[in-house]
C-alpha cells in the first residue's frame, strides 16, 4: 500500500490536538481494471488509482464526518479544522461514542482476501478472458446475436484505520468479475439476459465457457414470453432473485432501519416470523468470501451471527451505535461512507442451504410461477409491501412450460416469509448476498 | 468564486493552455479519432436529522481528472486524483493503449477557451458558502412542522445536502470548456403511527439555485407538510387492485413514466448497437398522437440541467416524439459520430472517474388541452397515482416498471379509497400508444431525480401533465 498506518495515526492525533473527543480515520486506496468487449471486439479499457480518506471527529457527545482525496499537507490541516468546527454544530447525542477499548479487534486470521496473482495479472490475459467469455455465449446458439456488455473487472483494495482509541488495522483486499449479457432474436423479438462469477481469486472464477453459456440459456429460454392472467399461485424464486428478497430482508433487520422504526420487523426479537425452514447467517470470516474483512467500520471483530434460525428471529444486524441505541451488543456490521456517520451493512449475508433440489421444487408446483427476474423498487420496508415487475417461466404439472414476461408479483414480506414451503440445496457463493432457490405458498401475479 | 472554472483549474494547479494541448497530443500518441480531458473538482456538504437531532455534518472534497481516447468504437480511460501534468500525462499514455497503432504520431493540439452558449444557474451565493448552521436551522424546522402537521407523526428524517462541481472539458478538437455546477436537494421522511398501523410519507426537492428556492417555492413548511399529509394518508391505505385497468397518473413526477417507457430506450448507445427495442422504430407511432416528448437540458436551475455536457459542449432541447412518432435519439460524442447525425449535447458522466455515454437530462410531456377533473369523471374503475417511488427497465425488451408511493381507487369517476403502493409495469414501444388523454397541468418534478445506468448516477428531471393511460398492469393484492 502507499500510505501507512502512520499516516493515519499521525491524522488522528491531529484532530485530537484540535480539542476533538476522539478522532477516527479510514484511508481506502484502490486501483480498478475493467474491460468490455463486443462482438470479438475490445469496446472499453479502462485502468487506473485512487485514493480517499475519511475523518469522523466527535466533539463532547457531537460528531461530523469529512472525506478527501487531496492528501496535501494544507488540505489535511483544513479537513481537521473544518471537521472540529463542523462537529461543533451537530446536536448532543448520548448514544454516540466510541466502543470500549476491550472490544476492539486484537489480531485476526488471514482471511484470504487478498489475490497477488490477480494483483499482477498480464492485462491480454484479462482481455482474452473477456472475449472468450462472449465467444462461448455466441457460440451456444445461433440465436445469440448481439451482447448489451460483459467483460472482466479486477479490484485491488487496501484500507487502512486508525482511532483515538488506540485502534490501528489495515487489510488489503483483490476482487474480479466475469460477466456476459447476451441478447437472443427470434422472430423479430429480443430479449437479454446475463450471467457471471464474482471471486476474490483468480483462479477460482468459474469458467468463462460456462458462463457464456449458462448465460445464452438463459436468454434463449426468455424468447417468445407473454403475459398470463392475474390470479393467485405458488412462486418459486430462482436463487438470483431469492437473493435480491435477502436483500430486502436485510433491509429489515438493519440496526438503522430497526433503530428508526421504520421496519416491519421491529420489536420482534426472539418471535417466529417466518417459516421453520428459514434460517439466515451473516458471517464476516468466512476465508476467500466477497463480504469477508477482519475488522469492521467501528475496529471490531467480525463474527457469524445467527439472524433468524428455524423462523425466529434472534438477532438484528448492528454497529456500535444502533447496538447502543437499542440496549443490545454490536454484531460488528459497521459500514462507512467516507462521509457520513457510520451506518450498517451486511458482511457475507446468506440463506442456508436447505434439503430440497431445484428440480424437487419445480415438480412440487401444480400451477405456479418459477421467477427469474425482478424489477423496480416496489418494496416497503416499513409495511412489508411488496410489488415488483416479474418475468420467469409458467409451470404446469410440476414442469417448467413458457416464458412468462410484462407481470408482477404481490404480496407482504410477512406473509411471504411465514409461507416459505421449500427451501434449496443449491446455494452458491457469487455475491456478498446468496440465497438457494426458495418456494413461496403464495403470491398475487397481475397481468391481464 | 469570482474566477471562471477555467482559470480556477489553470492557476490552481498550474497548468497551462499550451501543456493542456500537449497532454492530447500524448492521448492520441498512439493513434484515435478523439480525445479529452475531464477536469472536476467538487464540494459536497450535508447535514442530516432523525430523532428530532441533528446527528450529523459531512463534507467531501473530491477533485481528478480523467482522460479518455476513442479510437473507432473503442474508449480508453484512465485517470488520476492527482492534477499534475505528470500524473496526467501517465493517465493519457494509459488511455492510449486503446488506439494500438504501430507508429508513434504527433497531433499538436492547440485548445481555445470558449465561454458557454447557456448561463442556466448564475449564484449570487453558492449554497456551499453558506455555513452549516443554516442548513441545520432548516432541518430542524422540519421536523417541528412535520410533528405539528399531526400528533401521528411519530418519526422524522430530514437530509439537506449541497455540492459544488467546479469543470472544465478540453477536446482533441480543440474546445476548451468550463463550468460551475451547483445542486442541492432537500429531502423529508416521516413514519406515521395509529395503534401499530405504520405508514411512510415522503417529500422533497432542491435544484441547481441558491438559498432563494427553499425560501419560496420548496419551503421547510411545504415539504414537511406534504411529507407528513403522505404519511397520514396512507394509514388508510387499503389493498392496491391488481390486474389491467385505467390508470390516471398526476402532474410532475409520475414523469418517471417517461424516463422509464422510453427514455433510456431512445438512448442512442442502445440503438446505434440494436440492443434498444427502439432500434428500428425511427419514424414510426410508438405513442397516441396526444403526445409530444421532450429532452431539455437548457432550462434554467433545474436539477437535471447543464450549461455544458460532460463532453463540452452545449446542452439542446430533442423531440423525442412528436405527436406519437419517434424522431431522435439523445446522443453522446460518440455515438453521433458513429450515426452520422446530429449531436445533441447529452454526454454525461458520474465524475472523472467514469466514461460518459449518452444520458437523459430533463425528460418530459408538453401539455394538452384537458382538465384533471374531467379526467378523472372518465375513469369508470382504475387508480390515480400522484407520487411515485423509482422504477427500472430493460431496455431490449421494452418492459419498464415504475412503483406508486400515493395513489387512489377511482370508482366511477370519482377518487375514493387510498390504495397501497403497488408496481405498475408496461412495454415502452407501446405503453404510450394507450394515452387516450392528456391534460393542461403539465410540472416537472421538484428535483430528487436520480438515473442509474451502467453503474454511474446523475442528476435528472422529469416532467409530466394529468394524463390517461387506458389500459395498464397494476400490480397490487386484490384481484
Amino acid at each position: 500500500m502507499k500510505n501507512t498506518k502512520d499516516f493515519a495515526v499521525s491524522l488522528v492525533k491531529a484532530a485530537m490536538n484540535k480539542g476533538a473527543s476522539a478522532a477516527e480515520v479510514m484511508v481506502v486506496e484502490g486501483s480498478e481494471f475493467s474491460v468490455g468487449v463486443r462482438l470479438g471486439e475490445i469496446e472499453k479499457l479502462k485502468d487506473s488509482a485512487s485514493q480517499h480518506l475519511g475523518l469522523r471527529v466527535l466533539w463532547e457527545g457531537r460528531q461530523a464526518a469529512l472525506s478527501t482525496s487531496d492528501f496535501s499537507r494544507e488540505a489535511l490541516d483544513r479537513l481537521v479544522q473544518e471537521a472540529v468546527e463542523l462537529a461543533q454544530m451537530t446536536s448532543v447525542d448520548d448514544q454516540l461514542c466510541l466502543p470500549d477499548e476491550a472490544d476492539y479487534a486484537k489480531d485476526w486470521p488471514d482471511l484470504a482476501l487478498y489475490d497477488s496473482e490477480l494483483a499482477t495479472l498480464a492485462t491480454n490475459k484479462k482481455i482474452d478472458l473477456a472475449l472468450a467469455v462472449e465467444t462461448s455465449a455466441k457460440n451456444t446458439d445461433p440465436r445469440i446475436v448481439n451482447f448489451d456488455g460483459g467483460g472482466f473487472d479486477a479490484a485491488c483494495r487496501g484500507v487502512i484505520m486508525a482511532n483515538s482509541a488506540g485502534f490501528v488495522g489495515s487489510y488489503e483486499a483483490t476482487a474480479c468479475s466475469l460477466a456476459i449479457v447476451p441478447i437472443a432474436s427470434e422472430n423479430g423479438s429480443m430479449q437479454q439476459d446475463y450471467w457471471y462469477d464474482n471471486k476474490r481469486k483468480f483462479n477460482q472464477l468459474e469458467s468463462a465457457e460456462s458462463i457464456g453459456r449458462q448465460a445464452a440459456n438463459r436468454a434463449l429460454r426468455k424468447l417468445g414470453g407473454r403475459k398470463v392472467k392475474t390470479q393467485q399461485v405458488p412462486v418459486v424464486f430462482d436463487q438470483r432473485v431469492a437473493a435480491s428478497l435477502l436483500g430486502d430482508i436485510f433491509q429489515a433487520i438493519s440496526g438503522d432501519s430497526i433503530m428508526r422504526k421504520s421496519s416491519f420487523l421491529v420489536g420482534k426479537l426472539e418471535e417466529k416470523i417466518a417459516s421453520d425452514l428459514l434460517t439466515i447467517i451473516d458471517d464476516g470470516r468466512i476465508a476467500g468470501a466477497l463480504g469477508s474483512r477482519p475488522f469492521d467500520s467501528d475496529g471490531l471483530p467480525t463474527q457469524r451471527t445467527e439472524v433468524v434460525k428455524n423462523g425466529q428471529l434472534n438477532s438484528y444486524l448492528l454497529n456500535t451505535y444502533t447496538a447502543k441505541k437499542l440496549g443490545l451488543k454490536s454484531t460488528a456490521n459497521a459500514s462507512r461512507g467516507l462521509s457520513g456517520p457510520p451506518t450498517v451493512t451486511c458482511n457475507n449475508f446468506f440463506i442456508a442451504a436447505g434439503k430440497s433440489s431445484p428440480k424437487e421444487i419445480i415438480s412440487s408446483v401444480k400451477t405456479g410461477f418459477f421467477v427469474t427476474d425482478l424489477m423496480g423498487f416496489g418494496v416497503n420496508i416499513v409495511t412489508g409491501d411488496y410489488s415488483r415487475g416479474a418475468s420467469g417461466i409458467w409451470i404446469e404439472n410440476g414442469e417448467l412450460t413458457f416464458p412468462v414476461e410484462e407481470v408482477t408479483i404481490a404480496g407482504n414480506l410477512k406473509e411471504m416469509l411465514k409461507q416459505i414451503e421449500m427451501v434449496g440445496s443449491d446455494l452458491d457463493f457469487r455475491d456478498r448476498i446468496s440465497a438457494p432457490t426458495l418456494k413461496i405458498e403464495k403470491m398475487i401475479i397481475s397481468g391481464e | 468564486m469570482k474566477e471562471s472554472a477555467i482559470e480556477f483549474f489553470t492557476s490552481r494547479f498550474n497548468i497551462n493552455l499550451s501543456e493542456i494541448g500537449q497532454l492530447l497530443s500524448t492521448a492520441l500518441s498512439k493513434g484515435g479519432d478523439y480525445a479529452d480531458l475531464y477536469f472536476e473538482y467538487r464540494i459536497s456538504n450535508s447535514v442530516m436529522l432523525d430523532e428530532q437531532l441533528v446527528k450529523s455534518a459531512s463534507k467531501s472534497i473530491s477533485q481528478g481528472v480523467g482522460v479518455r481516447v476513442n479510437a473507432g468504437e473503442k474508449t480508453g480511460y484512465a485517470y488520476t486524483d492527482e492534477i499534475s501534468l505528470e500524473s496526467i500525462k501517465r493517465a493519457a499514455l494509459t488511455a492510449a493503449y486503446i488506439a494500438q497503432s504501430a507508429k508513434e504520431q504527433t497531433t499538436p493540439i492547440n485548445v481555445t477557451a470558449l465561454a458557454n452558449k447557456h448561463n442556466l444557474y448564475a449564484v449570487a451565493e453558492p449554497l456551499s458558502e453558506i455555513s452549516a448552521s443554516h442548513k441545520i436551522e432548516l432541518v430542524k424546522e422540519v421536523d417541528q412542522l412535520a410533528r405539528n402537521f399531526d400528533k401521528r407523526i411519530r418519526e422524522v428524517q430530514a437530509m439537506f445536502a449541497d455540492e459544488y462541481k467546479i469543470v472544465m472539458i478540453a477536446t482533441s478538437e480543440g474546445v476548451l470548456a468550463g463550468d460551475v455546477q451547483p445542486l442541492s436537494r432537500f429531502g423529508i421522511s416521516c413514519i406515521a403511527d395509529e395503534d401499530g398501523n405504520l405508514q411512510m410519507g415522503r417529500a422533497g426537492g432542491g435544484g441547481r439555485s441558491g438559498m432563494e428556492l427553499f425560501q419560496t417555492e420548496l419551503t421547510p413548511k411545504r415539504l414537511a407538510e406534504e411529507a407528513a399529509r403522505q404519511a397520514i394518508i396512507n394509514l388508510e391505505a387499503v389493498d392496491a387492485p391488481a390486474g389491467a385497468m385505467e390508470v390516471v397518473l398526476g402532474p410532475g413526477w409520475p414523469g418517471i413514466l417517461l424516463h422509464e417507457a422510453v427514455g433510456h430506450g431512445l438512448e442512442a448507445d442502445f440503438n446505434r448497437k440494436k440492443t434498444s427495442a427502439f432500434a428500428d422504430l425511427l419514424g414510426q407511432r410508438v405513442a397516441s398522437e396526444l403526445c409530444t416528448i421532450v429532452d431539455d437540458g437548457t432550462i434554467p436551475n433545474r436539477r437535471g440541467s447543464l450549461n455544458i455536457d460532460d463532453e463540452g459542449n452545449p446542452t439542446t432541447s430533442t423531440v423525442l416524439i412528436e405527436k406519437g412518432i419517434l424522431k431522435g435519439f439523445i446522443n453522446d460524442k460518440l455515438n453521433a459520430r458513429l450515426l452520422g447525425v446530429p449531436y445533441t449535447g447529452n454526454g454525461r458522466r458520474e465524475s472523472y472517474q467514469h466514461i460518459p455515454m449518452p444520458r437523459m437530462t430533463n425528460t418530459f410531456m408538453l401539455a394538452g388541452t384537458e382538465s384533471t377533473e374531467d379526467i378523472i369523471r372518465s375513469v369508470k374503475r382504475g387508480i390515480y397515482a400522484v407520487q411515485f417511488g423509482g422504477g427500472q427497465v430493460d431496455i431490449t425488451n421494452g418492459k419498464f416498471v415504475f412503483s406508486t408511493s400515493e395513489a387512489y381507487l377511482i370508482e366511477d369517476g370519482k377518487i375514493t379509497a387510498p390504495v397501497k403502493g403497488a408496481t405498475l409495469i408496461g412495454n415502452g414501444p407501446d405503453a404510450l400508444t394507450k394515452v387516450t388523454a392528456v391534460g393542461n397541468d403539465m410540472a416537472l418534478d421538484h428535483g430528487i431525480g436520480t438515473c442509474g445506468k451502467d453503474g454511474q448516477s446523475v442528476p435528472v428531471g422529469v416532467g409530466l401533465p394529468t394524463i390517461k393511460i387506458s389500459e395498464m398492469t397494476v400490480g397490487g393484492t386484490k384481484s
